[in-house]
């Protein structure tokens, strides 16, 4: 702008990047932050300065800002809003212009979003709450490598959620007797079994022998049921190129599912293997590792759901969402808020589920919502009626700890899930009636009668520590 | 010992959802072919020889039943396949024009002996 004249020195924020008139286009990237600034920086100038160092703004003002048209590029505060409950809080709405992200980097979506502006002195606290991605930005992402409309016609499974269970105990077995406990869970029901996220290839258990016992015991449970069996062999390593020969090895064993830890190993690494499973025709189970690190204090990180988007961008078929009934933290409307955005093609703005934009995903497939954590066979009517049947639930304790051991366990939670599957068709309320459909079930089912005698008194209730932000 | 102790525990040939319940009655069929019409969805029956059970695909039973809002009628149907294919597994399936997938699929005929 031939116009404009190099003006050196500081200036507010505000004068650039708080602009309350602007109308998002479709294809911006919105955000909403909960910023908390220090004591005596007015809103509008913190919320600015959040705009301006996730987007093109630094501190001073530089020369080479007139080469270019700052206009068309800068991201822009549009909106304030009160956190309910909060009065030294508030939220920023930010829109970012498409042009300044990478096609298909989640990477670069978040190293400018969440990069040094969480830093910034003039706010004491920041949280990314929720993103919008333009559809224009979801169709250059890859996404989960198959989805669950294709997860659940190569898997055999319908009508019903499926059932897992993580082999404990998760540090110490050898192979051969890892693959032991997988092949009793999968000969006595369930459908899929999970290495835990520690096991990677330690001294006591290395990764090629884990792979071929673990083959060996989906093989010869699913030629033995006449139904398809799965363990999610961890393929996350210190390398790429370690975790590329692992998952190659898993393909060549004829195993349909691997899995990765997609933040400890990071979203590149992610997107590498999602792509990879894309070509060569295998599931993605994704768990969540570091999670509660980023997401859980309420006023500074990230919030799980925008990393649930994130994941279902950079390409996973399966991602852990807490159970919101068991032993780890999860408020039911704010977890029902991201399975959502897991599993549907179009979710729209919902307060009350934490949900602050409405969110089109276009025709990219769906991530499978996985409950696991604490959970045992009690829970099942809660867990059928809150994650319905795109879900796995995974009870490892609750499966290997029935007296009568993992066989045992495993028959007890399918049969405890197919009774409830079946009352929901019925129309039967499972989470009024669901104590009288298990014991009803258990009748026929001595492994669930046990089941129900071992963890009658087992809760977990403590209050939630991230909470909606509510009045 | 302790008195929760099971006994062993013998792998079942169970061919997926539902083959952990008692076999269903006529009217608990009943029951999931109104859940399968009532969600949109489109009854068909499928049948194969237990040999085959582990194929993707196994023979059709007619065409879906597009349009149908009478349970009795995939009853009539489920008889009329089993008179047929008496010595074959039949399952009920649902087809979800919507997700391109199956909403439900449970085996609702075993021959005798399965």
């Amino acid at each position: 702008m031939a116009s404009k004249t190099f003006d050196a020195g500081v200036q507010d924020y505000q004068l650039t990047y708080w602009t309350p008139d602007y109308t998002p286009l479709d294809t911006d990237l919105l955000a909403c932050f909960k910023v908390v600034p220090q004591d005596g920086v007015p809103r509008e100038e913190a919320a600015a300065a959040v705009a301006a160092e996730s987007s093109t703004g630094t501190w001073t003002t530089v020369w080479t800002d007139l080469l270019t048209d700052m206009e068309f590029y800068k991201g822009r505060c549009y909106r304030i809003e009160d956190v309910p409950g909060d009065k030294n809080a508030f939220y920023a709405f930010i829109a970012y212009p498409l042009d300044l992200f990478e096609e298909g980097s989640v990477v670069n979506v978040l190293t400018s979003l969440v990069g040094n502006v969480f830093g910034f002195k003039a706010v004491r606290s920041l949280r990314l709450e929720d993103l919008r991605f333009p559809i224009a930005y979801i169709k250059t992402c890859g996404g989960p490598p198959a989805g669950i409309q294709v997860e659940r016609d190569k898997l055999n499974k319908y009508g019903r959620p499926m059932l897992g269970c993580t082999i404990k105990p998760k540090l110490g077995l050898s192979a051969k007797n890892y693959g032991r406990a997988v092949y009793e869970c999968l000969r006595g029901g369930l459908d899929l079994t999970k290495d835990d996220e520690n096991i990677n290839s330690q001294p006591f258990q290395r990764w090629q022998n884990r792979f071929e016992f673990v083959a060996d015991a989906v093989d010869k449970a699913a030629e033995e049921t006449g139904e398809r069996k799965g363990h999610y062999l961890n393929v996350t390593a210190g390398t790429v190129e370690e975790m590329m020969k692992r998952a190659e090895f898993a393909k060549e064993l004829g195993q349909p599912i691997i899995m990765h830890d997609f933040l400890t190993a990071g979203f590149t690494a992610n997107t590498t293997l999602a792509n990879w499973c894309r070509d060569n025709g295998m599931l993605l189970h994704i768990h969540r590792a570091m999670h509660a690190v980023i997401d859980r204090n309420p006023n500074h990180g990230i919030h799980f759901r925008v990393l649930a988007k994130c994941l279902r961008l950079s390409g996973g078929d399966h991602l852990h969402t807490g159970t919101v009934v068991g032993k780890l933290e999860g408020d039911r409307a704010s977890t029902l808020g991201f399975v959502d955005q897991l599993r549907e093609a179009f979710v729209p703005e919902d307060r009350s589920r934490g949900v602050f934009f409405d969110q089109d995903w276009g025709s990219m497939p769906g991530v499978m919502a996985v409950a696991s954590g604490g959970i045992h066979v009690w829970h099942m009517p809660a867990l059928v009626n809150i994650f319905g049947d795109d879900s796995v639930l995974q009870f490892g304790g609750g499966t290997q700890g029935h007296p009568g051991g993992n066989a045992a366990g495993a028959a007890a939670n399918r049969v405890a899930l197919e009774a409830c599957v079946k009352a929901r068709n019925e129309g039967r309320d499972l989470e009024r009636e669901g104590g009288d459909i298990l014991r009803d079930a258990a009748r026929n089912s001595k492994e669930l009668a046990v089941a129900l005698e071992t963890w009658k008194e087992i809760k977990f209730e403590f209050d939630t520590v991230d909470k909606l932000d509510v009045s | 010992m302790s008195i929760l102790q099971t006994d062993d525990y013998r792998t079942e040939y169970t061919l997926e959802t539902f083959s952990f319940l008692p076999e269903l009655t006529a009217d608990e069929i009943y029951d999931q072919i109104v859940y399968i019409i009532n969600q949109g969805w489109t009854p068909s029956l499928e049948h194969e020889n237990p040999a085959k059970a582990s194929a993707h695909y196994w023979g059709m039973w007619k065409l879906p039943m597009f349009g149908t809002r009478d349970p009795n009628e995939v009853l009539a149907e489920l008889d009329a396949c089993r008179q047929a294919y008496p010595n074959h597994l039949i399952r009920l399936v649902g087809y979800d024009n919507y997700t391109q997938c199956q909403g439900h699929s449970f085996v609702v005929y075993r021959p005798r002996g399965m």
